[in-house]
């Protein structure tokens, strides 16, 4: 069952076509991986996915309802939560606190409000960080707060923009398996943005490949990962490459 | 819950205590011990006393909306004057009893905050702007009670004196009661009080969060505009008590005294050199700043021989302001308090 349809989305900036005409279905309990070069759209794609910005035309229809240019903070209340690519803590509150609005924004009640978030912590692996201060806290950590402070909102649809990026490779497995447990525990729908090939191979049921804001391709990832159009734009001349 | 193959080092610790409870004890502790305060002092300090305790009223309020919401306010005078104008026009006009009147003014002030706010954040008004817009409304409302017949224009409000001179129900007692404290006490306590519950509640975390990053906030399914509006109307309604009991303690209101800049000024000075976004900030700058006028006042009538040139001059005191703020400011920029907190948790 498809949980998000986008259609002919586009958004421009200032004459500049950040996303252009891209659509795209994702199933209930499916990953989708988007890939493309920096510039190709992926976040401007994300926002207005998310509500975060209007698109000059197109829809977005989750589980049916068009959401179309919906506040963001509505898109959060019908189950899409969503991860920063630049990190943005609440950077007065402790790691705790910052999960804890989360949850009771999640509509939870305060009672049971901070036991949930400790564990949301500790299930995302920060549980060190737990009581330090949201501020000042290492990239690796911060990742996983974004991570955590969308998964407190019990979301069933979740867009990931690049939680891997910064994180070295011991970093990144239990974030793959987290990810990996939630689709298959839990039936969250992802979709992410990812650089890192190994992830987007290893995790996608299907890629979306962006190109100059344009959809180039989309498919499962070893034929995507073949597409000559698909390695002159993005990977280079071998699917694994851009894994630097 | 599943847990992932990063080994959690301290699964299973104890939350953290939260510091609500601590901070209503040490409300509760400090009003008891200040209430045999008017009893102590000489009635010189006891007007002192007062004045502090509004100063510290009206920054509270200040501070729920500008501090904890991050929504800089430069015209708290708005809400401080439409609680001093609403009790003294209902007492005035209609012998309506000032404690109604104090709580339709805190209604009042609510109102217009919320339609001060709602425009300026409808129009994305940040910073600076935004403080200027609040600052325009302020301004807006000195000069309409300035020239409207229905407020008296620029000559105001005299509280009428009652015959015999006391009743709790009018606010009003002899000259240097005790009573005016425990009012004023009172309204301090209920201000930190609400203060303490606002950040305890769900929509002084979430608004929190929004001044943390608003876009974030948004993200996690928080209606930021809502809980802004909501921070702003407690805001001026604290801020508005301020006005209605400054009324009764005077017994006189003028446009200026209620909406003029300075009002707007007095609000934000003690939480700044107190400590923004604190809870005892507001308090502790009143206690800081309140006795200043006073002490100027003092200088500039009998100044030391060395200081003789000061004889007779005026504004001294707004100098001093001025030179404590720049060096608040360069020194403590997290306030008295906020440096003294840094302090303890370093040690």
């Amino acid at each position: 069952m498809t949980l998000l349809r986008v259609q002919n989305v586009s958004k421009s900036f200032s004459g500049l076509r950040a996303v252009d005409d891209v659509s795209f279905d994702v199933d209930e309990g499916s990953i989708l991986g988007i890939i493309g070069p920096n510039g190709a759209g992926k976040t401007t794609l994300f926002n207005v996915v998310a509500g975060a910005m209007q698109p000059d035309s197109g829809s977005v229809r989750l589980d049916g309802n068009d959401i179309t240019g919906r506040t963001p903070h509505k898109v959060a209340s019908a189950g899409m939560a969503r991860t920063f690519q630049i990190m943005r803590p609440f950077s007065s509150m402790t790691v705790l606190d910052n999960v804890t609005v989360a949850v009771l924004a999640g509509g939870r009640s305060r009672s049971a409000a901070r036991t949930t978030a400790a564990e949301v912590i500790e299930r995302v692996g920060l549980d060190r960080w737990r009581d330090a201060p949201s501020e000042g806290l290492p990239t690796a950590a911060l990742k996983r707060l974004e991570l955590a402070r969308a998964l407190a909102l019990r979301p069933r649809i979740l867009l990931l923009d690049e939680v891997l990026a910064g994180l070295v490779p011991a970093e990144r497995e239990p974030v793959m398996v987290l990810l990996e447990q939630l689709r298959t525990e839990e039936g969250v729908t992802l979709v992410f943005v990812e650089h890192i090939m190994a992830a987007v191979m290893r995790l996608s049921d299907s890629v979306l490949v962006l190109n100059l804001g344009q959809a180039l391709t989309s498919g499962p990832p070893q034929e995507v990962t073949r597409d000559p159009r698909v390695i002159e734009a993005y990977l280079g001349e071998e699917p694994g490459s851009a894994e630097a | 819950m599943s847990v992932t193959e990063l080994p959690s080092t301290a699964a299973g610790r104890a939350l953290p205590v939260e510091p609500w409870n601590r901070h209503l004890l040490a409300i509760g502790v400090l009003a008891v011990v200040l209430i045999p305060l008017p009893l102590l002092l000489p009635a010189a300090q006891g007007a002192v006393a007062v004045r502090v305790l509004i100063f510290a009223i009206m920054s509270i309020g200040w501070n729920i909306m500008s501090g904890f919401g991050g929504m800089f306010s430069f015209g708290h005078a708005a809400y401080f004057g439409l609680g001093a104008y609403t009790s003294a026009w209902l007492l005035v006009e209609h012998n309506i009893s000032p404690w109604i009147g104090m709580a339709v003014g805190m209604v009042v002030a609510a109102v217009f905050g919320v339609v001060v706010g709602f425009l300026a954040l409808r129009y994305r008004l940040k910073g600076a702007y935004f403080a200027l817009a609040t600052f325009a409304f302020a301004e807006m409302l000195r000069l309409y009670a300035s020239s409207s017949n229905l407020v008296n224009r620029a000559s105001g409000y005299h509280v009428p004196l009652l015959p015999d001179d006391t009743s709790w129900w009018f606010m009003q007692f002899e000259a240097g009661s005790p009573n005016y404290f425990w009012i004023a006490l009172g309204l301090t306590v209920f201000g930190l009080v609400v203060s303490v519950l606002f950040l305890r509640s769900r929509v002084g975390r979430f608004s929190v969060a929004a001044r943390d990053d608003e876009e974030a906030a948004a993200s996690i399914g928080i209606p930021v505009m809502r809980c802004k509006l909501v921070t702003i109307a407690l805001s001026a309604a604290i801020t508005a008590t301020a006005g209605s009991f400054f009324t009764q303690y005077y017994l006189f209101i003028d446009p200026d005294l209620a909406f003029g800049s300075s009002v707007s000024i007095q609000a934000i000075l003690p939480a700044v050199i107190g400590g923004v976004a604190t809870i005892w900030g507001p308090v502790i700058g009143a206690v800081v700043l309140g006795p200043l006028s006073d002490v100027t006042a003092t200088l500039l009538r009998e100044p030391p021989t060395f200081l003789s040139f000061l004889q007779g001059r005026v504004g001294l005191d707004i100098i001093l302001y001025g030179i404590l703020l720049i060096l608040i400011v360069l020194l403590l920029p997290k306030g008295v308090y906020g440096a003294l907190r840094d302090r303890w948790a370093r040690r």
